[in-house]
């Protein structure tokens, strides 16, 4: 029954997707740790450790897909929830460095110390356990999200205002972990981890765990986002973003619908940002800032809002773009990243995964261009 | 009447060449190489009865232990340590005098009765100074210092003085110097009146070491003295923040006042806002570097040149960017706001790939710098101009839109497109032009930003999120809500901020704001009827 549930939203975009995931979780760790360091076929710790990054960015889409994809809700606030995902992993890990620390301190992480602390503030117990850890990374965002959720549905706080509203919430989070009294690091946030699980993060070993961690908890995301989508639950979803008022008048109570994805979307944000912090090694508060939240937007028009194959396609490549440009052309990347957002929006309202769709339906009526696609409506 | 006549006297010889008065004082300064302390003494007192402010360099010399003498002919001078010997300039000129061997000067020995007298003959030339500034400026001195040595000198400048504001800090320094020694009761307690008088944090310190250690009678006194301080104080400080609000809030209106157009009235979601205020304070910059290269003598006029410039540019940035972005995505708000937010990162590097990554230096013209004092208020004159800017900036705007054919026709297509477009009303230009008018307004406020913010490609970012927290605050659509919203967030911001700190304080607020839209999700001044839906 329930494997009938998972299954059913599969088609054969997911396929493809699956596939090439089975494939990386696969061929990395047999091309990190089974051939030789100067083999052809062999990948660095560092491109592993930039893949793994890539792909948590993918789970981030995925997330940010389901509530604007099929709700109709545009958060500029998303990487909040990731980040805060993040910090949770980062204390963890910060919990784990113990006496190696640069003072020695077995209980106070380092900053603490530096800042003449004398004891683990409340919110920091319980994060020396792994168990307790991950079940913070999606619990503080999902709350974050439910409390917020929750009063800005039921007071139909809708489009433009919610978009402006959750940058709001990602800016105040931004400040507020800026605040060395917050007691997570201030500006420098958390980094210098050493250990995950016992394992040593900067192992290669470790960073294939962590990578092959990624590929199946984009997999599982993927395999829920697309159940959820595909139920019952999930075409009220596309209802509710297509013509809200309608449904209410239906009779569905539309507020606990969108919260419902809100807080799952928002959790698995959570997830994105806890496989993030121990690959790039370091958490801050500058992720909070509202350009990151756009950024993932942009990740997902990219790939084809609603397609859910099409944000983790988007994220892949807006950051390998990324990763290619800062490099080799460092001065054209905000050129490229600001044309993007204007082409994307322009010319590929459906991203790259509605191309064809979107040329098929332009190319025999022309008659009928100024029919809108219906997945415009609701925005 | 012989006091006038004095005044009168020293103001013609201060006008007559300084020359003559280095004549005249040159025997007086060779006097202090005399030899004995007394005659030393003698010669400081003659040099004292000129009360020429010219005397004023030499005698602090003298206190540093720098007025040494010529052994060759015996003359007085200021000599330095320069490598091996000492470099030496004439004590009353300035003027240099060569270099001499260690051994060729001698230095003019002081003792501490010495001392006592040339810090009383100091106070007293400057308190006796022909300028009313110095004065004052001395006798704050004494009031900071609460030298008792000065006390005679001060009673002799006080007699004299008929200055009514130097007046008054003469007598705050001599309560002051009464407090801090050993006067008798009646003195001090007459003293802590006139520091209640005062009613600032400095004299709030003197009643506070008085309350603790005088007799009773002027323990009492000076405790009553500290809470009518302390209430005044605090009056001041809530003033203060008042203005510091107002100054705040009128920075906000400037930013946001462009957005009410965009976005308020033609419902774009422009993220590249703050990038048009970053254009106008670049503009300020270029048109300032055009008058520095061309017109240096002209330097304080730029701010008005730029007013246009800056206008104009942000304006057709706006045109073409609603020309060639806006125009195929109206009623597609999310994806305007996509599109912009794109837009705004290509103009920051674009101005970071022309200008360099770095502050740019925007000058203030001389109208603009300097501050007043009002009572126990600071106003800096640059802070004054934006706050009666921004609202000649807001008065304009509201004519524009009432009572000029091109306000007509925005509001008629706002509120009703097509049966504008049947009037014969252009819409399609009434849509670029609006949103010019907003660039443009963004422009105006890059002008003024750019004297109190950092010119760098950031600038607009620094803004952007605030102006749309006080357009939605205050009421899309609505001009007023706009204004009422930027004072308000500005005055609880500032009103915040001493008790929070400024991060906590801001934050504070975005909280409040993200609540208030719960409440109110169309701001605080909605509109209403069918116009919102449709």
């Amino acid at each position: 029954m329930l494997t009938r549930f998972f299954l059913m939203g599969l088609d054969k975009k997911a396929g493809v997707l699956l596939t090439v995931l089975a494939v990386l979780a696969v061929a990395v760790p047999v091309m990190a740790l089974g051939t030789a360091p100067d083999s052809p076929w062999h990948l660095s710790t560092h491109t592993v450790a930039l893949l793994g990054k890539y792909l948590c960015f993918a789970l981030l889409a995925l997330s940010l897909d389901l509530v604007w994809g099929f709700v109709g809700i545009l958060s500029l606030g998303h990487a909040a929830f990731f980040t805060l995902g993040g910090y949770a992993m980062g204390m963890y890990l910060m919990r784990q460095i113990g006496s190696r620390g640069v003072y020695g301190n077995a209980d106070l992480p380092d900053f603490m110390v530096f800042l003449n602390w004398t004891e683990l503030p409340w919110y920091w117990h319980g994060f020396d356990q792994f168990w307790f850890a991950a079940i913070m990374v999606m619990l503080v965002p999902g709350l974050l999200a439910f409390a917020f959720g929750w009063f800005a549905f039921r007071s139909r706080v809708t489009g433009v205002y919610l978009s402006i509203i959750t940058q709001a919430m990602t800016f105040a989070l931004m400040l507020a972990f800026f605040r060395n009294d917050m007691g997570l690091g201030g500006n420098n946030g958390l980094t210098d981890f050493k250990e995950i699980l016992g394992f040593d993060v900067q192992a290669a070993s470790t960073r294939v765990g962590l990578f092959v961690a990624t590929v199946v908890a984009l997999a599982a995301g993927y395999i829920l986002a697309s159940a959820v989508v595909a139920s019952k639950l999930g075409k009220v979803l596309i209802a509710v973003r297509d013509a809200e008022s309608r449904v209410r008048f239906l009779g569905y109570e539309t507020d606990r619908y969108k919260l419902f994805a809100w807080t799952l979307s928002a959790c698995m944000a959570g997830v994105a940002g806890a496989l993030y912090v121990p690959q790039v090694g370091i958490i801050n508060p500058s992720e909070f800032s509202p350009a990151s939240s756009i950024e993932a937007v942009i990740w997902v028009a990219v790939g084809g809002r609603g397609t859910l194959a099409g944000p983790v396609l988007g994220a892949v490549l807006v950051n390998f773009g990324k990763s290619y440009f800062t490099a080799a052309l460092p001065e054209l990347w905000l050129f490229a990243l600001g044309g993007l957002f204007v082409l994307v929006t322009l010319f590929l309202p459906r991203g790259i995964l509605g191309l064809a769709a979107q040329l098929r339906d332009r190319l025999p009526a022309r008659a009928t261009v100024t029919a809108k696609p219906a997945d415009q409506k609701g925005v | 009447m012989h006091r006038a006549f004095c005044w009168l006297l020293a103001a013609f010889l201060a006008l007559a060449a300084p020359a003559s008065f280095a004549a005249d004082l040159a025997p007086l300064v060779r006097g202090l190489g005399a030899g004995s302390y007394a005659e030393t003494e003698k010669a400081i007192a003659g040099l004292a009865e000129t009360g020429d402010p010219a005397v004023v360099p030499v005698i602090e010399a003298l206190q540093a232990g720098d007025l040494h003498i010529r052994k060759a002919d015996g003359a007085v001078v200021v000599a330095k340590r320069a490598g091996n010997g000492y470099a030496l300039t004439d004590p009353l000129t300035g003027a240099a005098l060569g270099e001499a061997d260690r051994n060729a000067v001698e230095k003019i020995r002081i003792n501490n009765a010495l001392r006592r007298t040339i810090s009383a003959t100091l106070g007293a030339l400057t308190l006796m100074s022909p300028d009313a500034n110095t004065r004052r400026q001395a006798a704050e001195a004494v009031f900071k210092s609460r030298d008792a040595n000065a006390l005679d000198a001060l009673n002799t400048a006080l007699a004299k003085e008929t200055d009514e504001r130097v007046r008054r800090a003469m007598t705050q320094a001599r309560a002051s110097v009464l407090l801090a020694g050993d006067a008798p009761d009646a003195d001090k307690i007459a003293a802590v009146a006139v520091l209640q008088e005062r009613g600032d944090q400095d004299a709030r310190a003197l009643l506070n070491g008085a309350a603790n250690t005088g007799s009773d009678a002027v323990k009492d006194a000076a405790t009553k003295a500290i809470a009518s301080v302390e209430q005044r104080l605090a009056l001041w400080g809530a003033a203060q923040n008042l203005w510091y609000g107002l100054s705040l809030g009128s920075v906000l209106l400037l930013a946001a006042i462009g957005l009410a157009v965009t976005f308020g009235v033609m419902g774009v979601i422009n993220m590249a806002h703050g990038e048009m205020v970053m254009i106008g304070a670049y503009a300020t910059f270029l048109v300032q570097e055009a008058f520095r290269q061309w017109a240096p003598g002209l330097f304080d006029f730029s701010i008005l040149v730029a007013l246009p410039v800056a206008f104009l540019v942000s304006g057709a940035v706006g045109v073409a960017i609603e020309r060639s972005v806006i125009r195929w995505l109206y009623g597609r708000p999310l994806e305007t706001l996509l599109a912009t937010w794109g837009l705004s990162l290509a103009l920051q590097q674009a101005v970071r790939s022309i200008f360099g990554p770095t502050n740019r230096e925007v000058g203030a013209p001389s109208w603009m710098s300097g501050a007043f004092e009002l009572g126990g208020l600071t106003i800096t004159y640059g802070r004054l101009w934006i706050v009666v800017f921004a609202f000649l900036v807001f008065g304009a705007l509201l004519v524009a839109l009432r009572k000029t054919w091109f306000g007509l026709s925005i509001r008629a297509v706002t509120q009703n497109r097509s049966m504008a477009n049947a009037m014969g009303i252009r819409t399609a230009r009434v849509d670029a032009l609006t949103f010019g008018l907003g660039s443009g307004i963004a422009g105006l406020a890059g002008v003024a930003l750019s004297q109190i913010d950092n010119v760098s490609p950031n600038l607009g970012q620094g803004y952007i999120i605030d102006s749309f927290m006080v357009v939605v605050f205050g009421g899309v659509g609505n001009l007023w809500g706009t204004l009422v919203g930027a004072l308000a967030l500005g005055g609880v911001n500032k009103f915040l901020e001493p008790y929070a700190g400024a991060v906590l304080g801001k934050i504070l607020v975005l909280i409040f704001i993200i609540l208030f839209i719960q409440r109110r999700p169309r701001g605080l001044f909605a509109l209403k009827g069918r116009a919102v839906e449709a």
